[in-house]
């Protein structure tokens, strides 16, 4: 199976033998993956019916839900995994900031990707253009997208910031899921994909 | 297994009958002597029993639950159980068996009473889940299964493979839960009891001694099935299917059948009243046993405690318009397993069918079932490998 760079990155985050709740597991590649090669178990949730099946087909537990209306706090008490980890899906759901709070009451650190907004490619979009930026990252129009709450690198730490969230880790990442030196200096220019984990502050 | 027997066997079902001697102490206190319970199997046991699967029926099922039998009626779930199907006769060696206390041959209200030579009649003992699962463990016994590939049930049935899974945690490798709930809800025990009313209050009811009267509770047992089939169906799948459409094309304002959804449940009672000649006491405990089953309540009515043992690793479905048992009462039960942290996937199926949406075909519903079979067929296989000694 292929392992992008983004879920090695991840790995990479991840201690063996812990406790791990992947939302919008997929078809529960990250999962096996970690299974595989840090002997973590835990669970996959996903909303998709055809990913369900593909998830079930790959040996995981998976937990078909909603990742709106505090679902995982129906499901989950607090502090029940070591990691919960959502790989692009924080710009789908309802309201990002409390699925954030959610998701590190359930579990000590969460590890989360997205895209990124203030990629200078979407910057000249809409001012060369004057439309919405459609990258191979973001490959919709405005009026299909299901990504109903982008934001830059900068946007999502603001976050962090006004809630007390600690950032542990951050990773940048074009398309192609490599990173070059660039991306480094000035990762809300050119980074593409975003990798953060992060902890409540102590 | 030869492609003859295949054939033979996905032609026609036979069913037979295990004769148990050993006294079943139930729930209720009351004690049956010894019984006996019909079945039918399908596909082939292999030689370390380690593919069978029990299928648990729901209120008015029964045994034959796959392919046709000698009048030439098709199983149940004949659609999800046979050669290349979601459960793949093929591979696994499928049981299904008649409840206690029902009326398709298992020891019920309709069998006579060794102490009185008469048909027990309202006298056979209320059943529970628990009775039945310990009836079907001597079954598991008496055809050689050291533990069940997989238990599977939908509705009540579902209910019954919870039982199992809390009572014999160690006979059962997996646990399919189809459109149950932990526990009836006041709404659900309401319906069952304005069932039983009308049954009871059938003059033809003599009390339950009917069959000694030489007469059926037809109305009672008609009115119950109108009102137990309602709860089946969905709004949308009722409006979808008839509407306000009318019978003879305009209003008679009379009491006769006008609106066709009318015709069709006065249909689905006397069918089952009269053609498929259901045995009202049996319908009566059914629906009994249905209201009594809470296997939390001995663990302070937490689910999570009840489950605690249970070993099994789970697949659990639910159908968003199933107003029956809801997707928020299988959430409680995926809820209790994940409090355990045990191995379990759940599947919420969108169809509009109700709660029968677990009988019927659904792409969704087929693909998470059949991937899940598969996963046991191959941890069977892998077993087997392993075991072979090289």
């Amino acid at each position: 199976m292929h392992i992008s760079p983004e879920f090695k990155l991840i790995s990479d985050w991840i201690t063996p033998n812990s406790r791990v709740l992947d939302l919008g597991c997929g078809d529960g590649r990250l999962l096996t993956h970690l299974i595989n090669t840090h002997q973590i178990s835990g669970y996959g949730m996903e909303l998709d019916p055809d990913k369900i099946i593909q998830a079930i087909d790959a040996n995981i537990n998976v937990i078909q839900s909603n990742l709106n209306n505090h679902d995982i706090c129906h499901y989950f008490d607090e502090d029940s995994f070591d990691y919960v980890i959502m790989t692009q899906a924080l710009q789908v759901v309802k309201r990002p900031d409390e699925l954030l709070d959610d998701m590190l009451a359930i579990g000590k650190q969460s590890i989360i990707t997205f895209p990124n907004f203030g990629h200078w490619k979407m910057r000249a979009q809409l001012l060369f253009k004057g439309r919405m930026p459609e990258t191979k990252t973001l490959p919709y129009h405005w009026y299909d997208t299901p990504n109903i709450h982008l934001c830059t690198f900068n946007d999502f730490e603001d976050l962090c910031e006004a809630k007390g969230i600690e950032v542990v880790e951050r990773a940048v990442v074009n398309a192609e899921h490599r990173s070059t030196l660039g991306m480094k200096i000035a990762p809300n220019l050119l980074g593409e994909i975003a990798l953060y984990k992060v902890q409540k502050k102590a | 297994m030869s492609s003859a027997t295949q054939q033979e066997n996905s032609a026609i079902t036979t069913p037979q009958i295990l004769k148990v001697d050993t006294p079943l102490e139930t729930e209720s206190g009351a004690v049956l002597p010894g019984y006996e319970l019909v079945y039918e199997t399908y596909g082939e046991l292999n030689e370390d029993a380690s593919n069978a699967i029990l299928i648990c029926h729901a209120l008015s099922g029964d045994h034959h639950v796959a392919g046709i039998d000698a009048d030439g009626k098709p199983g149940w779930w004949d659609g999800y159980i046979g050669p290349g199907k979601t459960i793949d006769t093929n591979r696994f060696f499928v049981v299904c068996s008649n409840n206690l206390g029902g009326c398709r041959g298992s020891t019920g209200p309709t069998t006579i009473n060794p102490n009185t030579g008469k048909v027990y009649g309202p006298d056979f003992p209320i059943m529970t889940c628990r009775d039945w699962v310990n009836s079907q463990n001597e079954l598991r016994k008496h055809l050689g299964i050291e533990k069940w590939a997989a238990l599977v049930g939908g509705s009540m049935g579902g209910m019954q493979v919870l039982q199992w899974a809390i009572d014999y945690p160690d006979k059962l490798e997996h646990a399919v839960v189809i459109a149950a709930a932990p526990k009836l809800s006041a709404q659900n025990i309401a319906f069952n009891e304005v069932a039983r009313q009308a049954i009871m209050s059938d003059p033809d009811f003599h009390d339950g001694r009917f069959i000694e009267h030489g007469t059926t509770p037809k109305r009672g047992l008609a009115l119950a099935r109108m009102l137990g089939h309602l709860t089946y169906l969905s709004d949308d799948m009722m409006g979808t299917k008839f509407g306000r459409e009318l019978r003879e094309g305009k209003l008679q304002y009379n009491f006769d059948v006008e609106f066709q959804v009318e015709s069709y449940l006065r249909y689905q009672g006397e069918k089952f009243a009269t053609k498929q000649n259901f045995d009202a006491n049996t319908y009566l405990l059914m629906t009994k046993a249905l209201d009594y089953f809470d296997p939390a309540a001995e663990y302070d009515h937490d689910l999570t405690r009840a489950l605690a043992n249970a070993t099994a690793k789970f697949l659990v479905i639910s159908f968003t318009s199933d107003w029956r048992f809801s997707p928020e009462r299988s959430h409680e039960i995926v809820k209790a397993l994940l409090d355990n942290d045990a191995d379990v996937s759940y599947a919420e199926i969108t169809s509009e069918h109700g709660h029968d949406a677990f009988l019927l075909p659904n792409p969704h519903y087929e693909g998470v079932f059949k991937s899940y079979m598969n996963r046991i067929l191959t941890e069977l296989e892998s077993a087997q490998t392993n075991a072979k000694p090289s």
